[in-house]
């Protein structure tokens, strides 16, 4: 095809998109909404099997560290349905499944053993039952050594996977000495299990030559073609990998499904009979990779009013075994260790961090939110300190006019409407007038405070490793006037589908039912970026965009050739095109096209504007805009026991003007439910011997419907639109408002603060009964 | 003897014979229908995803039960009507009234927790009248994981759906399924199988004793909340299942005036009724334990042979002095429950032998009891630390009695035999003589740390809870001293 079109969206936005949309800003239903709730939207384990499907289990070795010295799998042989085991012997060319393929991630381990859970074998047998059972019959021999397992283990060692990194600005030591006051603290934030409701799944049907038809739940269907290629030794061309939905991502799936869709086409080119991989939870929570814990380190100096004057920080990462997206990750923590507050004078230092556990990945904010609990632990350390409420120390330190816009890594932030938003919700939300109530409750509860507080989000968009900015869509228009729509992006649950389609429902004027949406394949737009970094729609959609007008385009020159019609006067509305004065279907003008032989497919291609990031000289501007919110959240705590309910939460959330408000509200509120499990029940466990305790939802524990508040209040801020040129002004919402739930952890800490204790509360995350009782003991409280 | 299991799928009799022992009911509709709604994802009937709807008559009603298709075995739904949400929609695609809401609520995003939040709430939708609570919506979900939309659209969803006149074909075909489920129950004892490998239901408690004590090596099951997770995690082959699930009688409550008879087959969610009505701390308790799937399949009597060192009902039955009781073929005898459990995974339960009842003495005037369930999540966790507590106070206001019992404190459910000394013969009020008793918890227990909570918080944990309920009867409102499970203002029997 010869009708590329290879230019970034030069029109959108420009035209006025409050008013005259027939599909785009409507709050439509998820596409698969009523597939959802009949049961009929098909995830990979829901496809019909080839007929002599066979199943694959993974095998692991009962030590976090060491050498495997015996590998006995004749009983794995000898049991049930066991059609052949894989090991390492059995890859066909590269052994390793890493996103750049670093080497750190076999997909069987040979010797060496380098975290809990990895695995060394797997069986192929004829139903998932035999399979599973046959994995326990192996004897696996080994030496252990000793695991380094956290942060502290790894700092002691000074156990790395990649070098530390470091944002500076002015002269910290003089600085310090100048400034009235310093504070000091620590605070850790624990990591955070995906919990997915689909697990990890793969089928690879095996076709002509080599050739490899993978079914994958994947957020990167193009790193897992890659890298089933790589496995097999064949080429890019040779894998299709196909992805209709997940059921759920969330970042889980970004970079590590491509091991067992891998696994999955080895076993199929091994035995030449289609294979599925369906991990078990427990297996998949053992086996994949989580949110990066964190220990951060701070002393700041501020004046006495407490704007804060000097900054310095340390974010110490719990990377696991391998580096997998450890880089972007962290370097992501410390784009968001300012969250929305100025720092004149800074050093933010990070460290990523080997240890004997699963190596850790994205998950939703990708390092922002562990970055952003820094600033507002600093925040309510300051309030602390001062005796002020800890609104008005955000509202002081905010981001603001030239001079106070700059943030660590040099970008200016000229998009700042925080000011403003955070002042509306402080309203609504009748923040001041509640403080009063809390504090005369406090004053007269003994064992039962309140805390309350409004934290502000500020979220960059753009992934920072530069090139993946860009995306690509494919669009058929067909002689009927149906629209068939294809583009790199996934869909997950976020609605980035239903969303593109809108776009494209759009800009033919046709109803969204005229619109087809389909799985994302690798054979129909190649090289694409991951799903992720909130910017699936920002880029998909632009790209489909393209496409959509590059047939216009053809459109507009034969209707000037037939109709001697300017494009000025041609109409798509209502499934309709008003050609000047006369008026007829899509379907009627696809069709004269195509008699006139005109193409009616396109390809569109979009890359982000703008952005530039020199990691080396920390310099450019990795962000095409910042989005923004804020949240006030309250709480009550049992100072006996620990335990805590979130009592009302306000979410004021700007997401630009809303291609779909609905979708883009059930992003915040799931967003922010998600943030709330990871800070106050969702914790990970792992024995002295670097086994993960909590592996399954019985010892995991995410928030179940009573946990969300009955008052419960979300507004989209009415901004006037994206001030950068983003797809109908609108802005990402996938992540961002995970990191509103900071509210409920400054709200806690606000509660224990009632305590008036002598020093201020170490309230580590997550505030589990556990953590708020330590935190509360730590201050002489109780 | 029947050697098939029977129920109905979409109005027709369904007979399979063809099993194993432990197959689930989730395999069978994804593998053996092909009926690919119901969806697996924590197989361990913690999330929900799987969750199916089963019909059935009790005491001549029929009712609709919201289950854990992935923990549970084949052979428990003989004599049901199996209905999944592939059932749901009309045959020309009228989506049913709670698939409507959500869509309209935009209540799915991935979807793959959809189908078994749908079906908690179809069951639901044939179990309430409008209008419904925000807060039993929220109950029947507490056994459905969703994790892209915050559950608020759910709930929105559910809401409208139940404030709504209830209308759906299930309703109108009630009554020949009523009739047809009539047939269903044979009375005959199911076996399906050999005598070396069977699934087993006898339909009369003698006849069940009396296969248990025949297959002393046979796999007793109730409700298989926890069977079943020997089977899918443990990957352990059992050969023989006896499933108590369908001798008649064996779920039998019974009111002797000064006690509650409560069957071992007698599900956590007939209990809840009962137990729930003796005192508003034991009706949270049980409305928190598991879920709402977990509580339709659990027994009583799995509950207290399992054995589990938190377990949640045993420290209130416990405190409550509740008796088991045990049958050996036709020899019974009765243990008091404190002396039960023995040991981690050891109770005073021979081979052969069954739990047949737990027996539990009602409140009189004399006693206050309180009973707190501390866990890192509210709804359907295990309790981290767990207490109950049954005071027996004179007219004078001394205590005459005090049964502390502890879940999640030592290897069994166990009572805290130094701190109720402390408090033998004080006055309830004396504040001096709470401090012995708290005291005396750090002679009672030494517990573990583990990936609930630390030993510290445990023992820390246990003497707040003691505290709070001291605190409480000495005149404390439960509005000011609890976060969750406030009692009712007015507790008349308390002020007398």
């Amino acid at each position: 095809m010869s009708d590329t079109t290879d230019t970034t969206a030069s029109d959108t936005g420009k035209r006025d998109t409050g008013s005259g949309l027939a599909v785009v800003s409507k709050a439509v239903a998820h596409d698969s909404a009523v597939k959802h709730v009949t049961g009929t939207a098909a995830y990979v384990d829901d496809i019909r099997e080839p007929a002599g499907t066979l199943h694959v289990a993974p095998g692991y070795a009962n030590i976090a560290a060491g050498r495997i010295t015996t590998l006995d799998l004749a009983g794995v042989l000898r049991a049930p349905g066991v059609v052949r085991v894989l090991t390492a012997d059995d890859v066909v060319a590269v052994n390793d499944v890493s996103p750049k393929e670093a080497g750190d991630e076999p997909l069987l381990a040979a010797e060496q053993v380098t975290f809990h859970g990895q695995v060394v074998f797997a069986v192929v047998a004829e139903t998932r039952d035999e399979a599973l059972r046959a994995v326990r019959k192996a004897r696996i021999g080994h030496a252990p050594s000793m695991p380094v397992i956290d942060v502290d283990d790894a700092l002691a060692g000074d156990a790395k996977v990649l070098p530390d990194y470091v944002f500076e600005r002015g002269e910290l030591d003089s600085e310090m000495k100048r400034v009235p006051r310093h504070l000091k603290g620590e605070v850790r934030v624990g990591g955070q299990e995906h919990f997915y409701l689909e697990g990890q799944v793969a089928l690879a049907v095996p076709g002509e030559q080599g050739e490899m038809l993978v079914y994958s739940s994947t957020q990167h269907p193009s790193e897992v073609q890659e890298v089933v290629a790589r496995v097999l030794g064949l080429q890019a061309k040779d894998v299709v990998v196909e992805t209709r939905r997940m059921g759920g991502g969330f970042g889980g799936k970004e970079s590590q499904a491509t091991q067992w869709a891998a696994l999955a086409a080895l076993a199929a080119t091994r035995t030449g009979r289609p294979c599925k991989v369906r991990l078990d939870r427990d297996d998949d929570m053992i086996m994949t990779g989580k949110r990066h814990d964190f220990r951060i380190d701070y002393e700041i100096g501020c004046s006495r009013t407490g704007v804060l004057r000097t900054v310095q920080a340390s974010l110490a990462a719990r990377c696991g075994h391998s580096e997998d997206l450890s880089l972007g990750v962290v370097d992501r923590a410390m784009f968001h260790a300012d969250n929305a507050y100025y720092y004149p004078v800074v050093k933010i230092t990070s460290q990523r961090l080997r240890t004997n556990t699963v190596s850790n990945t994205a998950f939703r904010g990708f390092g922002g939110p562990q970055g952003m609990m820094l600033p507002e632990r600093i925040m309510d350390h300051i309030a602390f300190e001062t005796g002020q409420d800890p609104l008005d120390i955000r509202k002081q330190n905010l981001y603001g006019d030239v001079g106070r816009d700059r943030t660590p890594y040099g970008m200016r932030v000229d998009d700042n409407i925080l000011p403003e938003l955070v002042e509306q919700l402080e309203t609504t939300s009748d923040y001041r007038a509640r403080r009063a109530e809390i504090d005369a409750f406090n004053a007269s509860s003994p064992i039962l405070k309140k805390g309350l507080a409004l934290t502000p989000v500020k979220f960059g968009i753009s992934f920072t490793l530069i090139h993946l900015n860009q995306a690509g869509a494919l669009v058929h228009l067909y002689r009927d006037g149906s629209i068939r729509l294809n583009h790199g992006g996934t869909e997950m649950g976020q609605g980035l589908f239903v969303k593109v389609a809108q776009v494209v429902a759009e800009e033919f004027g046709a109803d969204l039912d005229q619109v087809r949406i389909t799985a994302t394949s690798t054979d129909k737009v190649p090289n694409t970026s991951p799903t992720a970094a909130s910017a699936g729609t920002d880029l998909n959609a632009q790209a489909a965009l393209i496409a959509c007008r590059a047939i216009k385009d053809r459109l507009y020159a034969f209707i000037k050739e037939r109709w001697q019609v300017d494009r000025e006067q041609v109409v798509f509305r209502d499934n309709q095109v008003l050609v000047g004065n006369q008026t007829m279907s899509l379907g009627e003008l696809a069709t004269a096209a195509y008699v006139d032989r005109v193409s009616l497919t396109a390809t569109g291609f979009y890359k982000t504007p703008d952005i530039t990031w020199d990691r080396e000289k920390v310099a450019g501007q990795p962000f095409f805009y910042f989005a923004y919110g804020a949240a006030c959240s309250e709480v009550i705590v049992d100072t006996m026991t620990g335990e805590m309910r979130v009592t009302r939460v306000d979410i004021l959330h700007d997401v630009g003007r809303s291609i779909n408000p609905a979708i883009d509200i059930g992003q915040i509120e799931g967003g922010f439910v998600q943030g709330m499990g990871w800070l106050t029940a969702e914790e990970l466990v792992w024995d002295s011997a670097g086994r993960l305790m909590t592996h399954a939802p019985s010892t995991y524990k995410i928030p179940t419907a009573s946990d969300v508040p009955a008052d419960f209040r979300i507004e989209l801020f009415e901004s006037g639109g994206n001030r950068a040129d983003s797809i109908y002004r609108s802005k990402a919402v996938g992540e961002p408002p995970l990191m509103l739930a900071l509210s409920v952890f400054s709200a806690i800490v606000n509660a224990i603060v009632s305590l008036k204790p002598a020093v201020m509360p170490r309230l580590d995350a997550p505030a589990t009964p556990e953590a708020i009782m330590r935190a509360i003991r730590a201050t002489g409280g109780r | 003897m029947r050697d098939v299991v029977r129920f109905i799928r979409r109005g027709a009799m369904t007979e399979v014979g063809d099993i194993a022992p432990t197959d689930m009911v989730l395999d069978y509709l994804r593998e053996r229908e092909g009926a690919k709604g119901t969806k697996e994802s924590c197989r361990e009937g913690d999330c929900g995803a799987c969750t199916v709807v089963v019909r059935r008559r009790r005491q001549d009603r029929l009712v609709y039960e919201p289950i854990n298709a992935c923990i549970t075995m084949l052979g428990q739904i003989d004599g049901a009507d199996l209905i999944t949400v592939d059932d749901l929609a009309d045959d020309d695609g009228d989506l049913h009234p709670i698939q409507r809401a959500f869509v309209d609520h935009h209540a799915s995003q991935c979807g793959f927790c959809t189908p078994g939040f749908v079906m908690a709430l179809f069951a639901l939708y044939h179990t309430s009248a409008p209008p419904v609570a925000r807060e039993r919506i929220n109950d029947q979900i507490a056994g459905n994981l969703c994790r892209c939309t915050g559950y608020r659209p759910i709930v929105d969803a559910a809401m409208t759906a139940l404030a709504n006149p209830r209308a759906d074909r299930f309703g109108e075909n009630a009554r020949e399924t009523a009739e047809m489920l009539a047939f269903l129950n044979d009375g005959e004892d199911l076996m399906v199988g050999d005598q070396r490998r069977f699934f087993a239901a006898p339909a009369t408690i003698d006849g069940l004793a009396a296969l248990v004590e025949e297959h002393p090596d046979a796999v007793i099951l109730a409700g298989g909340t926890d069977v079943a997770l020997w089977v899918n995690k443990q990957r352990r082959t059992f050969d023989k299942i006896i499933h108590v699930g369908r001798a008649a009688g064996f779920d039998a409550i019974e009111d002797s005036g000064l006690e509650w008879s409560l069957g071992a087959g007698a599900r956590l969610a007939d209990v809840e009724a009962t137990l729930g009505a003796v005192d508003p701390d034991l009706r949270e308790l049980l409305r928190r334990f598991g879920s709402r799937q977990v509580r339709a399949s659990g027994t009583i009597g799995g509950n207290v042979a399992n054995g589990s060192p938190i377990g949640d009902l045993p420290p209130a039955l416990i405190a409550l002095g509740a008796t088991v009781h045990l049958r050996k073929g036709s020899a019974e005898r009765s243990v008091p429950i404190d002396d039960f459990f023995i040991d981690y995974g050891k109770q005073d339960r021979e081979a052969g032998e069954i739990v047949t009842a737990v027996s539990v003495p009602k409140l009189g005037t004399a006693h206050r009891f309180r009973c707190f369930k501390v866990s890192k999540r509210f709804d359907q966790d295990i309790s981290s630390v767990m207490g109950a507590f049954r005071f027996t106070v004179s007219d004078q206001g001394t205590v005459d009695e005090a049964r502390l019992a502890y879940g999640g404190m030592a290897a069994t459910p166990r009572r805290a035999k130094a701190a109720e000394a402390a408090l033998t013969g004080a006055q309830l009020q004396d504040s001096t003589r709470w401090t012995e008793a708290f005291n005396a918890l750090r002679e009672d227990f030494e517990p573990i740390s583990d990936h609930r909570a630390s030993a510290r918080y445990r023992i820390e944990t246990a003497h707040a809870l003691l505290g709070k309920a001291l605190i409480e009867l000495a005149g404390a409102d439960s509005q000011r001293t609890r976060v969750v499970g406030q009692r009712p203002p007015t507790d008349a029997r308390e002020r007398l």
